[in-house]
């Protein structure tokens, strides 16, 4: 089983002109069982340089998530896929919102509407989209995270 | 052939890819997540979709292939197919998996082999051209082209 992996992205090349307002830090956590989504999206955070440290971790599946946070761990941003073995994201939500982690934890799934959705929403999830996640979507995600600080 | 023409022969084929449906703007998406730190990030994540395809595809003939089919099962590789394809932008592949899933939750037999012909189909064209665009990329760095944006 791979072990999950952080990555740190110092933001030291950002060229921008609100670099002052730029949050210090933004920790991340994706969990999907998927390489292929995991990399993108891991690609994609390192390359929106949305705070001064970017810090990614990754996870292949819903108990990892819980282990990560047992260990004490802590992540400004959870994006959780809803199908993945071992534990789902229904379960892992559930698990860590009874575990008091006040992260938003952010549905990211390709399943259509429906019950299974439903239940994905009800375990605790600030938002729920589709995969795969866009910038402009994960700058919204980080200004809402902003708003409420 | 001159780093020139080759550059204006990868242009033409990538617009004749996407002109012939075989390439979306989520391709675009993935190509502009490369950069000097990550030089190969395409190739490498196309790669993980010919790796999962594959053994979807391998998956989706033995499931078929069975006396008594398991339609969840069969209908749980093609939405792992669509995501995948959609993740990387094979446009035709994922289209011809909206149709399979749908022969799926009708328990069609019939059609669900032919769809499982056309995916195999679409996805052999899609990666044999994706072969030969990488293929171009290489010659224009091998030829001392800066590489592709």
């Amino acid at each position: 089983m791979a072990s999950p992996s952080t990555r740190i992205d110092d933001g030291r090349d950002v060229d921008s002109d609100n670099s002052g307002l730029m949050r210090e830090k933004l920790s991340v956590l994706i969990v999907d069982d998927e390489l292929l989504v995991r990399k993108v999206h891991e690609k994609l955070l390192s390359k929106l340089k949305l705070a001064k440290q970017v810090q990614t971790q990754t996870a292949t599946n819903g108990k990892e998530a819980l282990d990560l946070h047992l260990s004490g761990s802590s992540f400004d941003i959870i994006l959780m896929d809803l199908q993945m073995p071992i534990m789902d994201g229904t379960e892992a939500t559930k698990e860590l919102r009874a575990m008091r982690v006040e992260s938003m934890i952010v549905g990211v799934t390709s399943v259509d509407a429906g019950a299974d959705k439903e239940a994905f929403m009800e375990a605790g999830l600030d938002k729920c989209l589709p995969k795969l996640l866009t910038a402009d979507k994960i700058k919204s995600l980080v200004e809402t995270l902003e708003k409420n600080k | 052939m001159d780093v020139a023409q080759l550059k204006r022969q990868l242009f033409a084929y990538t617009a004749l890819l996407f002109h012939e449906g075989f390439l979306d703007e989520q391709f675009t998406q993935l190509q502009q997540l490369q950069d000097e730190n990550n030089p190969d990030f395409v190739v490498e994540v196309v790669s993980l979709f010919f790796d999962d395809s594959e053994r979807l595809l391998n998956e989706l003939a033995k499931a078929l292939d069975q006396q008594n089919i398991d339609f969840k099962k069969v209908d749980a590789h093609v939405h792992q197919l669509k995501g995948s394809s959609s993740s990387i932008g094979a446009q035709r592949v994922q289209r011809v998996c909206i149709a399979f899933r749908n022969y799926c939750q009708d328990k069609n037999v019939e059609g669900c082999l032919k769809c499982l012909q056309q995916v195999k189909h679409e996805f052999s064209l899609v990666k044999n051209k994706l072969e030969t665009l990488f293929n171009l990329e290489k010659q224009i760095l091998a030829a001392g082209g800066s590489p592709p944006t």
